[in-house]
C-alpha cells in the first residue's frame, strides 16, 4: 500500500508541526479557563457559595477540556516521538510537578463538596488553587526553556542523555527569561479564566474576577513584550547550517546546526509571521478593554484570539526548530528530522481528519445544553448533583 | 536483583500502572451497568430505576475521576521514564495512544460532564444516549490501549530502520488486527465487567443483610448477576483464547507460566500445581493432568509445546544472529547512504534478531565482542521468573472459575426463587468483593512480568528501555508517587463507604419533591409514551 505518498513526507511534517499547535493552542483555549478559575478560586470567591458557583461553572467541562492535553501528548508521541522522548525526560522533575497537580485537580473538582465540613473544603480549594496555578506557570517555564534551548544530546544510538546534576537540571529550568515565560502564561490565563466568569458567573464572583483579570492582562501584555525584546537583544537564536532534506529520514544527527543571530530573525525571512504577536496584543488589549466594561461573549473571543497569537507566535517564531540543544546543537530537533515515519504520519492524519470535526461537533454540542449563567441558587437546588 | 535505575523504573511503572487498574476495571463494567439501569428507566418510567443510575452513577463517579487522573501519569511515564523505549517504537506505540484520545477518550470525558450535570437540561432520552456514550468511550479507551499493550507481546506489521535507528510501522491493519491485542481487548473489558457485577452484587448484599433498600438492592442484584454470569464466561473463554494465541506468538512466557522445563511428547500435561525452581529447572512436587496443556495450548493431540531448555537454546541461536544484524547496521551507518548493498542485504537477513544481539548490551558495550559466557548469560536472561508467574497464572485462573459458580448462583436464584437469597450466600457477596481486583492485577502482572526481559518482545530489551535518569530522581518520584498515592486511595475508599453507607436516598426532601414532580409529568404527558421528551431529572 502506497496510499501514503499522496501526500508528500515533508508536508506531512509541517501540517502535524501545525496540529501540534492547533493541540496546544486547543488546550490554553479550553483548559486554560479551568486552570485559571482555579487559580482564581480564593481570590473571587470568599463564602463556601461563592466558592461553589465559580467550581460549578467549570463543573461539567474541565473534563472535556483536560482531553486535550492528554491528546497533545499522545499526539506528540505519535507523530514526533524524539520530541517526546526527550522533552518528558529532560524536564523529569518538572514534568511529575505538572503531573502531580494535574492528578490532584480533578480529584479536587470531584470530592471538594462531597462532605461538609469547612477544612476538607478548604484543603480541596488550595488543591484547585495549585493544580491551576502550578502547571499554567510551569508550561510558560518549559516555553521558555525551549527557546533557550535545552541540554540534551543524542548518542550514535539516538539515545537522549541530559547534561548537569539532578538539582542542575530542575533549578537550572529556572532561568529568568523562563521565569518571565512563565508570567507570561499564568497572567493570560488568570485573564481567561477571568473572561470565562464574567460569562458564567454573576455577582461579587464576576466583579471580582473582572478586577483581577484586568491587571492580570495588563501583566500579560507587559511580560510578553518584555520576553520580545530579550529575545531581540539577549538570546542568541539557532539556524540550520546547510538547506535541510526536507524528506529525510527523521535523524536529527544528519544535518548541522549553529548557535547563532537572533530567533527573531525569522520576521526578516517570512514578515508575514508578524500577524500572530500582533493578533496576541490585540486580543489581550481588547480583552482588558471587554473585562473593564464587561462584554461578556465578546471579552472571552478576545482573550482566546490573545492567547492563540501568544502560543503561535512562538512556534512560528522557532520554525523549524522544535526542541534546540545547548549542548550539542547538531542534536537539535526540527520539523525535518524529528517526526515519526511518512506512513505513521499519513494515517494519523486521516484518523484525526476524521475524528477532530466529530469532536469539535459534540463539545459544541456540550457548551449550548450547558449555557446560561451558574446562580447560588442553582448550586443550593442541586446540591447534590453538583460539585 | 541490584536495584539500579532501570529496576527503579520499572518498579515505578509497575506501581503506578497496577495502582492504575485499580480504577479501571470498575470504570469499565459500572459505566455499562449504569447504562443498563438507566435503558431500563427509560423504557419503564419507573422512578426506582433512575435512583439506582443516580446511586450507583455517583459512585462510579468517586472511581472514575481516580482512573482518569492516574491514567495521566502512564501517558507521561513512557516519555519520562522510557525515553529509549519512546524513540525506539514511538512511530507504531504512539499511534494507538494518540487514537486513544481522539476516538475514545475524549467522548468519555466530555459526556461525562453531562452525565452528572445534565440531568435537569436534557430530555430523558438524549441523557440516556449521554451514558451510553461514557460507558462506549471508556471501553473503545481500553481498546486502543490494549492494541498498544499487545503490541508489545507481539510485534507485528514494522520493521526496523537502520537510518533512523528505531522500529517504524510497516503496516497499520497488522498492528491494528493483531490476534493477541484482540484476545486481550475482549479478556480485559470482560473482567472489568465482573468486576462491576461482583461491585455491585456485594454492596446490594450488604444492603439486603442490613434490611435497607431492598428494592434497589434486589433489583440491582439481578442485574449484576446476569451481566455478571455472561462476562464471567467470557473472561474464562477469552482467557483461554489468549492462552492459545501464545502458545505461537509468545511461547517462552506460556513455558514459564506452566513452568514446562523440556518439552514434552505431544499432547503435554498441565501442572495443576508445584513450586518451579528456576536454579534446578525443575518443578518439586508438580501434580500433572495428563494431555490438558497440549489441548488448551495448540488445540491439536499431535503438536508439541517447546519448553524452556529448547526455547532457550533457540534464544541463543537468535543472539548470534541478532550479532550479524548489528555489525550490519553499524557499517551502515557509519557510511550511512554509501554503505556497500552487501551490509544492507546482511542486515535485511537478520535484522529480525537485532533486539536478541541488544540483550548482551547489559554486559558489554558492544555486542560483536561479547564471550560466549555472555551469549550464554544473555539467553539465560529470557527466562523471566517461572515461580510468581507459575503461582500469580493459577490463582488468577482459580478466581475465575469461582466467578462462574458465584454468578450462576445468584442468576439462578434472582431467576427462579423469586429473588430470595440466604444470608449465607449474602455474607459471602460482601466477602468476595475484592476478589476481582486481584485477579485483574495477577492478570496483569502475568501478562508484564511474562514479558520480562523485553519492553518489546524479541525487539528492545527493557534494560536498554530506560531514561538515563539520576537515581536520585527516581527516588524522589518513586517516593513522591508512593505518598500521594496512598493519600488518594484512603481519600478514594473513605467516600466510597461514605456514599455506600449513605444509600442511595441521598437527600429525602430532595427525592420526595423529585417523585412528585415525576408523578405530574406522568399524568401530563399520559399516552406520549416513554420516548416523550419529558427532562430526564
Amino acid at each position: 500500500m502506497i496510499l501514503y505518498e499522496l501526500i508528500d513526507y515533508d508536508i506531512l511534517r509541517v501540517i502535524w508541526w501545525a496540529l501540534l499547535g492547533v493541540l496546544l493552542i486547543g488546550f490554553a483555549l479550553t483548559d486554560g479557563f479551568d486552570m485559571g478559575v482555579g487559580a482564581l478560586l480564593p481570590f473571587v470567591a470568599r463564602s463556601d457559595i461563592e466558592r461553589r458557583v465559580a467550581i460549578n461553572t467549570v463543573g461539567p467541562v474541565w473534563e472535556g477540556n483536560q482531553v486535550w492535553f492528554i491528546l497533545g501528548g499522545g499526539a506528540i508521541f505519535a507523530a514526533w516521538p524524539p520530541l517526546y522522548a526527550v522533552s518528558f525526560s529532560g524536564f523529569y522533575l518538572a514534568m511529575f510537578v505538572v503531573l502531580a497537580a494535574l492528578i490532584v485537580r480533578p480529584v479536587a473538582f470531584k470530592y471538594r463538596s462531597k462532605r461538609e465540613s469547612a477544612t476538607w473544603r478548604n484543603a480541596w480549594d488550595w488543591a484547585l488553587f495549585a493544580g491551576g496555578a502550578v502547571p499554567a506557570l510551569l508550561f510558560g517555564v518549559a516555553v521558555g526553556n525551549v527557546l533557550l534551548g535545552v541540554p540534551f544530546y543524542l548518542t550514535e544510538d539516538l539515545m537522549p542523555m541530559y547534561e548537569g546534576s539532578f538539582y542542575g537540571k530542575f533549578l537550572g529550568l529556572l532561568h529568568p527569561f523562563a521565569l518571565l515565560a512563565g508570567v507570561v502564561s499564568l497572567s493570560m490565563l488568570l485573564m481567561h479564566g477571568a473572561a470565562w466568569l464574567l460569562l458564567k458567573a454573576e455577582g461579587p464572583v464576576a466583579t471580582r474576577a473582572r478586577a483581577i483579570g484586568v491587571i492580570a492582562g495588563c501583566v500579560a501584555m507587559g511580560a510578553y513584550a518584555l520576553a520580545g525584546l530579550w529575545l531581540a537583544f539577549g538570546i542568541d537564536g539557532f539556524a540550520l547550517v546547510q538547506e535541510p532534506v526536507a524528506s529525510g529520514p527523521s535523524n536529527p544527527l544528519y544535518s548541522d546546526v549553529t548557535r547563532e543571530g537572533s530567533w527573531l530573525a525569522a520576521y526578516t525571512l517570512r514578515p508575514w509571521i508578524a500577524v500572530a504577536p500582533v493578533m496576541g496584543f490585540l486580543g489581550m488589549a481588547m480583552a482588558i478593554r471587554g473585562l473593564r466594561a464587561g462584554h461578556e461573549v465578546a471579552t472571552l473571543l478576545w482573550s482566546k484570539m490573545g492567547i492563540t497569537g501568544v502560543i503561535a507566535s512562538v512556534g512560528l517564531t522557532m520554525f523549524p526548530f522544535i526542541l534546540p540543544s545547548t549542548v550539542d546543537p547538531n542534536s537539535s530537533l526540527t520539523v525535518w528530522d524529528a517526526s515519526s515515519s511518512h506512513q505513521t504520519l499519513f494515517i494519523m492524519l486521516i484518523v484525526t481528519l476524521i475524528f477532530m470535526p466529530l469532536i469539535l461537533m459534540y463539545t459544541a454540542w456540550v457548551y449550548k445544553v450547558l449555557w446560561g449563567k451558574v446562580t447560588e441558587a442553582d448550586v443550593t437546588e442541586n446540591t447534590h448533583s453538583v460539585y | 536483583m541490584e536495584f539500579g535505575l532501570v529496576e527503579l523504573s520499572r518498579l515505578q511503572f509497575a506501581l503506578t500502572a497496577m495502582y492504575h487498574f485499580l480504577f479501571v476495571p470498575l470504570t469499565l463494567g459500572l459505566s455499562i451497568l449504569v447504562a443498563i439501569m438507566e435503558t431500563v428507566y427509560v423504557m419503564t418510567n419507573r422512578p426506582i430505576w433512575r435512583q439506582m443510575t443516580k446511586f450507583w452513577g455517583t459512585l462510579f463517579g468517586i472511581n472514575f475521576v481516580l482512573g482518569v487522573a492516574t491514567g495521566i501519569t502512564m501517558e507521561f511515564q513512557f516519555g519520562m521514564n522510557w525515553s529509549y523505549y519512546s524513540h525506539y517504537v514511538g512511530d507504531i506505540f504512539g499511534a494507538p495512544l494518540a487514537i486513544e484520545g481522539l476516538m475514545a477518550f475524549f467522548m468519555e470525558a466530555t459526556f461525562v460532564g453531562l452525565f452528572f450535570f445534565g440531568w435537569d437540561k436534557l430530555s430523558k432520552v438524549a441523557h440516556m444516549i449521554v451514558t451510553w456514550l461514557v460507558a462506549l468511550g471508556s471501553n473503545f479507551s481500553a481498546l486502543w490501549i490494549l492494541i498498544a499493550n499487545g503490541w508489545m507481546q507481539n510485534p507485528v506489521g514494522a520493521e526496523f530502520n537502520p537510518d533512523t535507528m528505531r522500529m517504524e510501522m510497516t503496516s497499520f491493519f497488522e498492528v491494528l488486527f493483531n490476534e493477541v491485542a484482540q484476545a486481550k481487548f475482549v479478556h480485559t473489558v470482560s473482567a472489568g465487567y465482573v468486576t462491576a457485577a461482583i461491585f455491585v452484587l456485594g454492596v446490594s448484599a450488604l444492603y439486603l443483610l442490613q434490611d435497607r433498600h431492598k428494592d434497589l438492592a434486589r433489583r440491582s442484584i439481578a442485574v449484576a448477576a446476569a451481566f455478571g454470569l455472561a462476562s464471567a464466561l467470557s473472561v474464562v473463554l477469552l482467557g483461554d483464547e489468549s492462552g492459545y494465541s501464545a502458545s505461537h506468538t509468545q511461547k517462552m512466557k506460556l513455558a514459564a507460566i506452566e513452568a514446562m522445563w523440556d518439552t514434552e511428547p505431544a499432547p503435554a500435561s498441565f501442572t495443576l500445581v508445584g513450586f518451579p525452581d528456576q536454579e534446578a529447572r525443575e518443578t518439586h512436587y508438580a501434580i500433572h493432568i495428563p494431555w490438558a496443556m497440549g489441548l488448551i495450548g495448540t488445540r491439536s493431540l499431535t503438536e508439541e509445546i517447546p519448553g524452556i531448555n529448547e526455547l532457550v537454546a533457540e534464544s541463543e541461536a537468535k543472539i548470534r544472529r541478532g550479532i550479524i544484524a548489528y555489525d550490519a547496521l553499524m557499517t551502515i551507518r557509519e557510511q550511512r547512504g554509501d554503505a556497500p548493498a552487501e551490509a544492507r542485504f546482511v542486515f535485511e537477513q537478520n535484522s529480525d534478531d537485532l533486539g536478541y544481539a541488544f540483550l548482551l548490551k547489559k554486559y558489554i558495550d558492544d555486542p560483536r565482542e561479547a564471550s560466549e559466557a555472555q551469549i550464554k548469560m544473555a539467553a539465560d536472561d529470557t527466562v523471566p521468573g517461572v515461580f510468581p508467574l507459575f503461582w500469580a497464572f493459577r490463582i488468577m485462573v482459580a478466581l475465575g472459575f469461582s466467578f462462574i459458580a458465584v454468578m450462576l448462583y445468584f442468576f439462578v436464584r434472582a431467576s427462579f426463587y423469586r429473588m430470595q437469597f440466604p444470608r449465607w450466600s449474602l455474607y459471602a457477596a460482601v466477602a468476595i468483593i475484592p476478589t476481582p481486583w486481584i485477579a485483574a492485577e495477577m492478570g496483569w502482572f502475568v501478562a508484564e512480568f511474562g514479558r520480562q526481559p523485553w519492553t518489546v518482545d524479541g525487539v528492545l530489551p527493557t534494560a536498554l528501555s530506560a531514561s538515563h535518569l539520576s537515581i536520585a530522581d527516581l527516588l524522589i518520584t518513586l517516593a513522591g508517587f508512593i505518598l500521594f498515592y496512598s493519600v488518594l486511595f484512603v481519600i478514594e475508599v473513605s467516600l466510597m463507604v461514605k456514599y455506600i453507607r449513605k444509600g442511595p436516598y441521598q437527600d429525602v426532601a430532595e427525592t420526595e419533591a423529585w417523585q412528585a414532580r415525576h408523578e405530574h409529568r406522568l399524568r401530563t404527558h399520559d399516552g406520549q409514551g416513554p420516548f416523550a421528551s419529558t427532562p430526564a431529572e
